[in-house]
């Protein structure tokens, strides 16, 4: 199972045992993550699941669909190069170990 | 294969509307999925199974209506939606467009205003003390705020109520409820016809930028009209029953209250939470597009299936303590707005409305009284009070 380092805004780093398929959004909410909010369930529309991405990772990661990159301007703790919605991130063998920042908020 | 459970009840009943909490359980306690033979029809009550039916879209189509009806049999009511009775990939386009209108960045804009007018109208039912939370608030919030952000004019807004109750009365069976709604419908439905149209809607709002659309392509000129009408038709009367439930059950669970007042910030998911206790949507429908099996029962095709969204939303099998309304509770993924390619456009304007009249009675307000009976308003659809007499007094 893929490892996922989540950083809280105090630094803080947990790391959680992740299901290939699932969300990192899914991952976070049902570990309980509270700074994942996911209002939207994973629909790509509320953008209450935003994470900045490690630089190291960014470009293992899919690109993104046009429909997030609109939804990024939206979020609440101001949009950064590595920032994505977390339920657009599905956990692969390749991500073991992917590093995940948490904003302060999200709404 | 599995045998498909009959049940011998009405959903779209008075009854039945009194207290679905029984009914809901029996639904979901008799299998996975269930016959309901007065209407002809399978029903999905438990999570799981109404989850899944909301993120297959192709197989549980929209494009033969939403309602009982079915379009490939029977000449919709109306012209059909090309947003809510639509499938991929005709429907993605369309959507494409709502969800730009109605993006969180534009939430962003809207905030301060929405804030404002919540903090006034609570102000206001402080000076009253006594009101009735349903008209004076639920009703009065919205249309304070909602039919300006879409751009209307101030004239025959009396109009949007009962269109609104008509379009979800619709979706139900030709019983007493639909066939007097449809009945009464001329007017309102004129009203709605000429206010989808460019040239009344103001510049800024939700309806002028949806007909900016299609300036730039994105619908055609006579598709701007039909997205309009969506956001008339879906957008008050879901949030009314929204606001409605947050406020019914905040006056009913004093701790809840008490917790929401020691913390305001908890506004936004008190209301998210009362979205999932009460489920203003009960009910959808989908329809089979080929033989399928659902819990190892087969089903074949163009049958209707009935989503019981609101006895999802209190599956023991998926929510700890379903029958409490807890402010606190982790509430994503409740399917009160739906789930999937069709999940509620406009539900960040939903939450921005609810998070902010719970801020404002938060902030503002020491206790409410529920002060006389509480009496329902009955739709096939929807779930919600026609008056709610309270008592509140300053923090």
């Amino acid at each position: 199972m893929p490892i996922i380092h989540f950083i809280h805004p105090d630094k803080r780093s947990e790391s959680i045992k992740a299901t290939n398929g699932d969300s990192v959004m899914q991952v976070a909410t049902g570990h309980g993550v509270d700074e994942i909010v996911a209002e939207c369930g994973g629909n790509a529309m509320c953008a209450t699941c935003h994470v900045y991405v490690d630089e190291n990772w960014l470009p293992r990661l899919a690109a993104m669909s046009a429909d997030e990159n609109e939804l990024l301007d939206g979020v609440a703790a101001g949009r950064q190069p590595n920032s994505r919605l977390s339920c657009q991130i599905k956990v692969t063998p390749e991500l073991d170990g992917l590093v995940v920042r948490l904003p302060d908020r999200q709404i | 294969m599995t045998e498909i459970p009959s049940l011998d009840l009405d959903p779209f009943s008075i009854e039945f509307f009194e207290n679905p909490h029984p009914a809901h359980e029996m639904l979901r306690e008799a299998g996975p999925v269930v016959r309901l033979d007065k209407w002809n029809i399978y029903g999905v009550a438990r999570y799981a199974e109404v989850h899944a039916v909301l993120n297959d879209p192709l197989t549980f189509c929209s494009s033969r209506g939403v309602g009982l009806s079915d379009f490939a049999k029977e000449t919709p009511w109306r012209p059909q939606s090309i947003i809510l009775e639509a499938d991929p990939p005709e429907h993605t386009r369309t959507r494409a467009v709502l969800n730009r209108v109605l993006s969180p960045t534009v939430m962003k804009q809207l905030r301060g205003s929405f804030a404002a007018a919540a903090e006034a109208r609570v102000d206001q039912l402080l000076a009253k003390g006594s009101f009735d939370a349903i008209a004076d608030l639920a009703e009065a919030y919205p249309l304070s705020v909602f039919p300006d952000a879409l751009g209307l004019k101030p004239e025959g807004r009396e109009n949007l109520l009962p269109y609104a109750g008509l379009v979800f009365n619709a979706f139900g069976p030709p019983n007493q409820l639909r066939q007097d709604a449809i009945a009464r419908s001329a007017p309102h439905q004129a009203y709605v016809a000429d206010q989808c149209q460019r040239e009344n809607l103001a510049p800024g709002g939700f309806g002028a930028c949806i007909h900016a659309q299609a300036d730039a392509g994105d619908i055609t000129p006579a598709e701007a009209p039909l997205l309009v009408r969506s956001l008339l038709s879906a957008g008050l009367d879901t949030t009314v029953n929204g606001i409605g439930a947050a406020v019914y059950c905040l006056a009913r669970f004093p701790d809840q209250w008490a917790r929401l007042r020691n913390d305001p910030t908890l506004a936004r998911n008190a209301f998210e939470e009362a979205v999932r206790f009460e489920s203003p949507v009960q009910t959808f429908f989908r329809t089979t597009t080929k033989e399928v099996e659902i819990g190892g029962a087969r089903i074949g095709e163009g049958e209707k299936i009935l989503m019981f969204l609101a006895a999802a939303n209190r599956d023991p099998r998926r929510w700890d303590n379903p029958d409490q309304y807890d402010v606190t509770r982790r509430t994503s993924g409740h399917v009160g707005y739906g789930s999937g390619v069709h999940m509620c456009v406009g539900q960040l304007v939903a939450r921005l409305e609810g998070e902010s009249v719970l801020t404002a009675l938060a902030k503002r307000v020491g206790s409410i009284e529920i002060t006389g009976p509480a009496t329902r308003r009955f739709n096939n659809t929807l779930r919600g009070l026609e008056s709610l007499p309270v008592s509140i007094k300053a923090a």
